[in-house]
């Protein structure tokens, strides 16, 4: 039994003798939601462009259900939104949406039903060109989800979004995830995905660099802890010498510290007892995280040319 | 297939309706053929023709320049419009193949010219016919420039595609069109004109000059317009002409056709190669 959605195998796409994305391999199982990161130009979009079968990979293959991209089978269970897509203003969102699901060919009606599952039922009359910046990511999704789609592609879908819509969108793709899709969206910053992936995957300068879990990915970054250690009366030097760390003003501390030994570094602080006026724990955020894999892959990179 | 076809055509219909396309070429036509109308039937009470063909052999000149404009800035946008705002990535990633969207575009532009000629030329012939210059013949003429316009108006959208699936900026596309209307309209005839006039009697004006306004579908139009209305004496220059044509007018109305279907088929071709 194969429940393989998208594979991906050593996919290479040259424009111009210049590699947009190279030995890109992975695969997606159904149901998973999966996250895309990279800078711009980390060969994001031409990856979604050839998952359509927009473009042809120079080397290697990509699957989508065993089938070819583009052909008739996988455009048939596949749904996009791109990055910036623009309707006609002068068209209602019901108009749109219905437009799109006889081009799917799927029962418009029933479309119209998706414009309540992303909140815009109220909206739907009115015309796009008053819409707001969320309304039309919104009305974009509502695309994406017309028909039972098994892969579902989001180029940067919350880009631009404010911290409440954010949060429905990623409500609207674990629904989605939870009726069988697969959904693959793609991101430039890794805050925004907060715990509402499954996986992982990080391109950087087209190769991919990392592909886990977010806490296996936490942990296999192993980014040092800072403490920052402030005293009452002490100099910064005479605190450093004895916690070890480097002074950062004239009263305060840096320590860096592995996970492991936080616990003994901050009950070294704590028996200082009376000298210490505050102390604050900084544990490495996820674009911490994410600078760190795509860091690393820029300098195995530079080696490699060297 | 028919079915996504007619979505695509019945949605640029729609968006004609609701950016006032239709309705401003159907004030533009209507504004311009009365006027045409109301001068133009000064002639026709000492010449003995009725008032609705005379007023029709102007229109025809009018349709020339209006028709052509109207479909190629109907058509610029079809595809550099949808690449640009990204939905021609939405549209191709469903089941919709690139010949039924051009095709789905080109019907739905062809009912809205189709419409606006309608109710512009129309309105004139209602018009005069309402003041008593109407007869069966002259509605005969009428319903013939409106399908014929049509044709003329098919042919240049087709050109309008092509030009919107070459250049990915819609601006850059428009421009084009407006290139296309200048010279396939305005400068076309000038270098006829002029050749014509260097040539008068030899080679060219016998063998070449036919022909010549056969490959251009306006003049072609013009052609089987003027030397259908039987009143050839009255509006003299070009049917004067159709009278020593060595083809019969009905050949310049199937070089329309032959013109429109190339160029859709050519504006296929290109767009079967965007990658949106």
């Amino acid at each position: 039994m194969n429940n393989t959605v998208l594979r991906a195998e050593n996919v290479r796409m040259t424009f111009d003798g210049r590699d947009a994305v190279k030995d890109l391999s992975f695969e997606l199982g159904s149901a998973e939601r999966v996250a895309l990161l990279g800078h711009n130009g980390a060969g994001k979009t031409t990856f979604f462009k050839m998952s359509l079968g927009f473009l042809t990979p120079t080397d290697g293959r990509i699957e989508v259900l065993g089938a070819e991209p583009g052909s008739d089978k996988a455009r048939a269970s596949t749904a996009f939104l791109p990055e910036s897509v623009a309707f006609q203003r002068t068209l209602t969102g019901v108009e749109v949406l219905k437009y799109y699901a006889r081009l799917k060919g799927e029962d418009a009606k029933k479309a119209i039903g998706l414009l309540e599952r992303v909140g815009l039922a109220e909206a739907g009359r009115r015309r796009v060109g008053t819409y707001s910046k969320g309304m039309r990511q919104r009305l974009g999704l509502a695309q994406a989800l017309i028909g039972t789609p098994k892969l579902v592609l989001l180029d940067e879908p919350t880009s631009g979004l404010d911290p409440i819509s954010r949060q429905n969108f990623y409500d609207l793709v674990t629904e989605i995830s939870g009726n069988g899709a697969t959904v693959l969206l793609s991101s430039h910053a890794l805050t925004e995905m907060e715990a509402r992936t499954d996986r992982i995957l990080i391109m950087s300068k087209g190769k991919l660099v990392a592909n886990d879990t977010l806490d296996h990915l936490r942990t296999a970054a192993r980014l040092p802890i800072r403490l920052k250690v402030k005293s009452k009366e002490e100099p910064a030097e005479q605190l450093a010498n004895r916690l070890g760390g480097t002074p950062v003003n004239c009263r305060s501390v840096e320590i860096m510290c592995a996970h492991e030994d936080k616990i003994a570094r901050i009950a070294a602080v704590t028996s200082l007892g009376a000298m210490i006026e505050d102390i604050d724990v900084h544990l490495p955020t996820l674009d911490d995280v994410y600078k760190h894999f795509s860091e690393k892959a820029d300098l195995e990179d530079s080696a490699g040319e060297a | 297939m028919f079915q996504r076809i007619l979505t695509v055509a019945h949605q640029e219909f729609r968006i004609g309706l609701r950016n006032r396309w239709i309705l401003l070429s159907v004030v533009i036509l209507s504004a311009f053929s009365m006027a045409l109308a109301l001068l133009g039937s000064a002639p026709a009470g000492t010449l003995d023709v009725s008032r609705m063909t005379i007023t029709v052999a102007s229109l025809s000149s009018l349709s020339v320049y209006l028709v052509p404009l109207i479909a190629l800035l109907l058509a610029f946008d079809a595809v550099a419009g949808e690449i640009e705002r990204g939905t021609l990535l939405l549209i191709f990633s469903s089941p919709m193949t690139r010949s039924e969207f051009l095709i789905g575009k080109a019907v739905g532009h062809i009912c809205v010219l189709m419409l606006a000629l309608t109710l512009g030329y129309g309105s004139t012939a209602l018009m005069l016919a309402a003041t008593g210059g109407g007869d069966t013949s002259g509605f005969i003429d009428f319903a013939r420039l409106i399908a014929t316009s049509a044709i003329l108006g098919f042919a240049f959208l087709s050109l309008g595609y092509i030009v919107s699936a070459l250049v990915r900026q819609v601006t850059t596309a428009a421009a084009m069109a407006i290139g296309i209307w200048l010279v396939l309209i305005v400068l076309y005839d000038l270098a006829l004109l002029g050749a014509l006039v260097a040539d008068s009697e030899g080679f060219f004006a016998s063998s070449v000059f036919p022909f010549a306004l056969l490959a251009n579908p306006a003049d072609a139009f013009r052609l089987f317009n003027l030397s259908a209305l039987d009143a050839n004496a009255m509006v003299g220059g070009m049917a004067g002409v159709a009278e020593s044509l060595p083809f019969p007018p009905v050949v310049a109305l199937a070089s329309i056709f032959v013109f429109a279907g190339v160029a859709m088929s050519g504006a296929i071709l290109l767009l079967k190669r965007v990658s949106p």
